[in-house]
């Protein structure tokens, strides 16, 4: 199962990301609808609202989940894209193993700043 | 309307011309070609070869849609030349280019080599887990409507390789396996009386496999016998999809009857004339 493996979960990875980035949309560009998440005042995006977001598990697990998916989705599809110039075995092969140097050194410093801004505003919360 | 058999227009055919051992590439010649009503791109050709130059090169056989021989590109589409009539596509000028995607042997000849390699290696025949049953069939398969509805559709390919040349993903990527071997491959997965899916799916799953088709869906449109291959190429996905998650379907080949003739003939078919001899 080689490119059906691949294909399939950048398959699935779109319909996560639909889903979170349809989330981001509610919280960040339509606060008119009801201020989802975002208690304090009227921007969502202000440092309380944030603090506010990030104090709670289930979204810093929606800001990996998203991170994750994205970069996943875009990089394969980035391969996708740049294999179909017909390049030669071993030029594939870098190429596959530098996106996936890329995609896991930013997935790593995306979750590590997540998991700082949870704690940070843990800290925050507690006064 | 005009009468049949007299001339009603002059077209210009502008005529890619190739030599391999002359010509270092092609270029392009313009004939005058006197159109009557009904006349074909593959009459208008003879037209030149009879009257004008004898030199160009084309391929056909059968001239009615059947051998898949005369696939070229008319008005910058894909077409058999001798199932397309030259006034429902042209006014005044008409280019006829051989089939892109593929190299050209001569003038309007393309080499369809690549594409045959390809058909071949999907194993576009029914597969048998017992061999000997490939070779000597005991019996009849009862296949229901719905069963051979599955996978009739794909089975009128002619092989001609319109799709082949209007694929813009094989246009970029020469080892892509293209819309004709893929359909090919899924019109065996798809007939009841086949074994091989699993087989088939080592090369529709490879790299160069269905999962590189981007569903534009030009191979569909430019079919001229209506096979769908865009269609085919999707169920093909699916059922690899449902495969690599274990939700796939178990080969189950359909009944055997056994002996010829000794089936239940179903109530709308009529029965075999007796001998006369
Ligand atoms: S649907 Fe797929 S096979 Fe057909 S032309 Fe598009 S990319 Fe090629
Ligand atoms: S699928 Fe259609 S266009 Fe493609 S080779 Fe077969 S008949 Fe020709
Ligand atoms: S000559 Fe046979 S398909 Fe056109």
């Amino acid at each position: 199962m080689g490119g059906t493996r691949s294909w399939t979960w950048h398959m699935a990875a779109a319909v996560v990301l639909l889903f979170v980035l349809g989330m981001h949309m509610l919280i960040m560009h339509m606060a008119g609808t009801g201020h989802w998440f975002a208690p304090y005042g009227t921007e969502p995006s202000s440092m309380r609202n944030s603090l506010f977001r990030d104090e709670n598990p289930f979204f810093i697990f929606a800001y990996i989940l998203l991170l994750g998916v994205a970069l996943y989705h875009g990089l394969y599809g980035f391969r996708t894209i740049v294999f179909e110039l017909t390049l030669k075995p071993a030029t594939e092969k870098a190429i596959t193993i530098a996106l996936a140097v890329i995609g896991l050194g930013l997935f790593g410093l995306g979750t590590w700043a997540a998991l700082v801004a949870h704690r940070i505003a843990l800290a925050g919360a507690g006064g | 309307m005009a009468e049949a058999g007299k001339a009603v227009r002059q077209i210009a055919f502008h005529v890619t011309r190739y030599n391999p051992e002359r010509d270092r590439v092609p270029f392009v010649t313009s004939y005058q070609v006197p159109v009557r009503q009904g006349m074909t791109v593959l009459d208008g050709l003879h037209y030149i070869k009879d009257n004008l130059d004898a030199t160009l090169a084309w391929r056909y056989s059968c001239r009615m849609g059947i051998c898949g021989s005369c696939g070229m590109l008319l008005n910058g589409r894909p077409a058999l030349a001798c199932n397309t009539q030259i006034l429902h596509i042209a006014n005044a000028n008409l280019t006829v280019k051989p089939l892109p995607n593929f190299p050209i042997i001569r003038d309007l000849v393309p080499d369809l080599q690549s594409m045959f390699d390809k058909h071949r290696i999907v194993e576009p025949y029914i597969l048998h887990a017992n061999e000997a049953e490939s070779d000597f069939w005991a019996g009849e398969f009862y296949q229901s409507t719905e069963q051979l509805k599955s996978y009739l559709q794909f089975s009128y390919c002619i092989l001609c390789g319109c799709c082949m040349a209007a694929c813009p993903t094989l246009a970029t990527d020469t080892r892509y396996l293209g819309p004709m071997p893929l359909a090919a491959a899924q019109r065996y997965d798809a007939d009841t009386r086949d074994e091989g899916r699993h087989a088939r799916n080592a090369v529709t799953d490879a790299q160069s496999g269905v999962s590189h088709c981007h569903y534009a869906g030009e191979c569909s449109r430019v079919c001229p016998k209506g096979v769908d291959p865009a269609k085919a190429l999707q169920l093909l996905k699916r059922s690899l999809v449902l495969d690599y998650l274990h939700l796939g379907r178990q080969t189950s080949p359909c009944k055997k009857l056994q002996g010829p003739g000794n089936g239940t003939r179903l109530p709308d078919i009529a029965a075999v004339p007796k001998k006369t001899a």
